[in-house]
């Protein structure tokens, strides 16, 4: 999906989808292990397979690969 | 009554969701110096962006809400909408129309319209398909209001001008380059956002086939039971699922749509633009293992006494556009409800943005260029064009809350975006495809059967709600539901169109056809690119996606 060609300086979109999904990732990420440790009065269904612990973790790595398969490239 | 408790990271998640979109708008801004740029992003775009974008565009609001609670109501028919009633008119799109529109650089629907017709035809579909733009991204602004005014809180209007602000800026700012950026990362945000419903509701049923054990039979089939209405949930006949969804309104839609087609036209090659609906399509079959799967899953949990699971209720008629928001409510803790909310949000945002981009094109391109010219007998410049884009953007989005306003009266908003796309996109369809595949139709044919069809098919409407007529009279049925009658008009639509076109093009001045050439196909020379590999061109992933078609049809049959 990266763009190779290089003209003008501009980011590809793949780039700016890894930092949101990056970003975003994190939070959950550190949501999750927060609650894990300090687990919240209001019980979800399924809470006991932290949902939030491995789909943020998914989030992250999904967002570290389009940041660094694109990190070079301008279109 | 909000059900939905929001964490500092949930609204941090939001926040961020909203500064990001907004900083693209800015960052892209750089980039945008020439109408072209503003209006067709510069049509630099790979086939994999332009496709996401041209998916992104179309999942709006009612994709992600009312879907999945179309599928509480209905079974597993709403399949339909995403199989037979979009993958076959997207392939021929990429296929076949394709050539005409991106060689012809024409700049939209109505320029084709123009081209091949005359000024008349061009400016009344202008009118009509700016007028339904506006309509349909008041439709999603209202259906975001309202997930969010039930479930997290928020008042009606805060919500609608906060999400109209924000996409008010972001295009304004950058135009469809802007508007196909955050499309793609919305694309991104709704799957990240959305499919993990659906993985945990099997999860807690047990498993998919445990799911399709466990639904009533006429829930659980696509193709079974549609021989008889009253043996299926949505109460239609293969006919009206055949000729209405899978022939008139889809392929009005897909292939006619200035709002997706746009983002095709963005493409930087005619084999990419080629590309970009055969590419969309697989996303769009993937698309049902969101909303299918999760309205199945509400359907059993709210039939289960012990789950605790119930829908909304106003005022004793059941709500099914909350099935999705309670599932979220119902799986995601906090932190992930945050990236759920903006998944819905992203979902609406990209269907008002959609919409207000193709409406400022056309508004611009169709309208305000040819009366300009007329008026100063000059040309206007592209720094003019620019500026008047943005004008329109910020008066679209201004009319758009207006139509969210009226759109709080209706009933169901589903059924009338499916009535608004009869009214418009089936007539449209039968006049486009006579237009581009035969060459004695003339512009009076054209413009008649256009403004027949139009007007046909919404005294029909009325002519049904205000009961001037039996349902049955326009279904064959006595037990059809408003979205069979739906199918079914658009099917009468585009029928007196087609026939009305002939018969008036019969009678009226044909164009020559040296002004035909380049655009209807026979009298064109096929404008294939040469030297590319035939596992690159759109023929080849057009077999593969009709094959997954056709498979998955015969596995739910």
């Amino acid at each position: 999906m990266a763009e190779q060609e290089t003209t003008k300086g501009m980011k590809p979109i793949w780039f700016f989808v890894g930092i949101i999904l990056l970003l975003m990732g994190i939070i959950i990420f550190i949501s999750g292990l927060y609650y894990l440790f300090n687990p919240s009065e209001i019980n979800t269904a399924l809470t006991h397979l932290h949902p939030d612990i491995w789909w943020g973790g998914l989030m992250v790595v999904a967002g570290f690969i389009f940041i660094w398969t694109n990190r070079n490239v301008t279109v | 009554m909000s059900t939905i408790v929001l964490s500092f990271a949930d609204w941090l998640i939001i926040a961020i969701y909203f500064v990001f979109i907004i900083g693209i708008g800015f960052y892209l801004r750089r980039f945008t110096r020439s109408d072209e740029d503003f209006f067709l992003a510069g049509r630099r775009n790979s086939s994999w962006v332009a496709g996401l974008a041209f998916l992104s565009a179309n999942m709006g609001a009612l994709e992600l809400i009312g879907m999945t609670g179309n599928t509480f109501k209905y079974g597993m028919y709403v399949a339909h909408f995403y199989w037979i009633g979009a993958i076959p008119a997207m392939l021929f799109l990429g296929i076949y129309m394709m050539p005409f529109y991106y060689s012809s650089k024409i700049k939209s629907v109505p320029g084709y319209l123009k081209l091949r017709f005359d000024e008349k035809t061009r400016v009344l579909n202008a009118i009509a398909f700016a007028f339904m733009t506006v309509l349909v991204s008041g439709i999603n602004l209202y259906a975001m209001a309202l997930v969010l005014h039930t479930f997290v809180g928020w008042g009606w209007s805060v919500s609608m001008w906060i999400s109209a602000a924000t996409v008010a800026v972001y295009v304004t700012l950058s135009g469809l380059m802007s508007a196909i950026f955050t499309e793609i990362v919305q694309f991104f945000l709704i799957w990240f956002g959305l499919l993990l419903v659906s993985v945990l509701g099997i999860v807690e049923i047990g498993s998919l086939h445990e799911i399709i054990a466990r639904i009533p039979e006429s829930f659980s089939t696509l193709w079974s039971t549609s021989a008889d209405p009253t043996q299926n949930g949505m109460l239609v006949t293969w006919g009206g699922i055949v000729l209405g969804l899978g022939f008139v309104l889809s392929f009005g839609y897909w292939t006619t749509d200035f709002l997706v087609v746009q983002r095709a036209f963005s493409a930087k090659d005619l084999n990419s633009a080629r590309n970009t609906p055969v590419i969309a399509s697989f996303f769009k079959m993937a698309l049902p293992f969101i909303v299918i799967v999760a309205g199945l899953v509400a359907y059993l949990l709210a039939n289960d006494p012990n789950s605790g699971f119930h829908l909304l209720r106003d005022g004793g008629q059941v709500n099914y556009d909350s099935a999705l928001p309670l599932l979220i409510a119902r799986y995601y803790p906090n932190g992930l409800i945050g990236l759920g909310v903006t998944a819905l949000l992203a979902g609406f945002m990209a269907g008002q943005a959609g919409n207000i981009s193709a409406f400022n094109t056309v508004f611009t391109y169709d309208l305000y260029q040819a009366a300009y010219q007329r008026v100063t007998k000059t040309e206007a410049t592209s720094e003019h064009l620019l500026w008047m884009g943005r004008m329109t953007t910020i008066v679209g989005i201004l009319i758009s809350v207006a139509a969210a306003y009226w759109a709080m009266s209706m009933p169901t908003i589903m059924d009338w975006m499916q009535a608004i796309f009869s009214w418009v996109n089936a007539p449209l369809f039968a006049t486009m495809l006579l237009g581009m595949f035969v060459t004695w139709i003339t512009p009076s044919g054209a413009f008649w059967g256009l403004l027949i069809g139009m007007v046909s098919s919404f005294t029909l409407f009325m002519a049904v709600r205000f009961e001037w007529i039996a349902k049955s009279a326009i279904t064959f049925s006595n037990v059809a539901s408003d979205m069979a009658a739906n199918f079914w008009r658009a099917w009468w639509a585009w029928l007196i169109t087609f026939v009305i076109t002939i018969v008036v093009s019969l009678f009226t001045k044909k164009k020559p056809k040296e002004d035909l050439v380049g655009l209807v196909k026979g009298l064109t020379k096929e404008a294939v690119e040469q030297g590319i590999p035939f596992y690159k061109k759109p023929e080849f992933f057009a077999i593969i996606s009709v094959v997954v078609l056709i498979i998955l049809n015969i596995w739910f049959w």
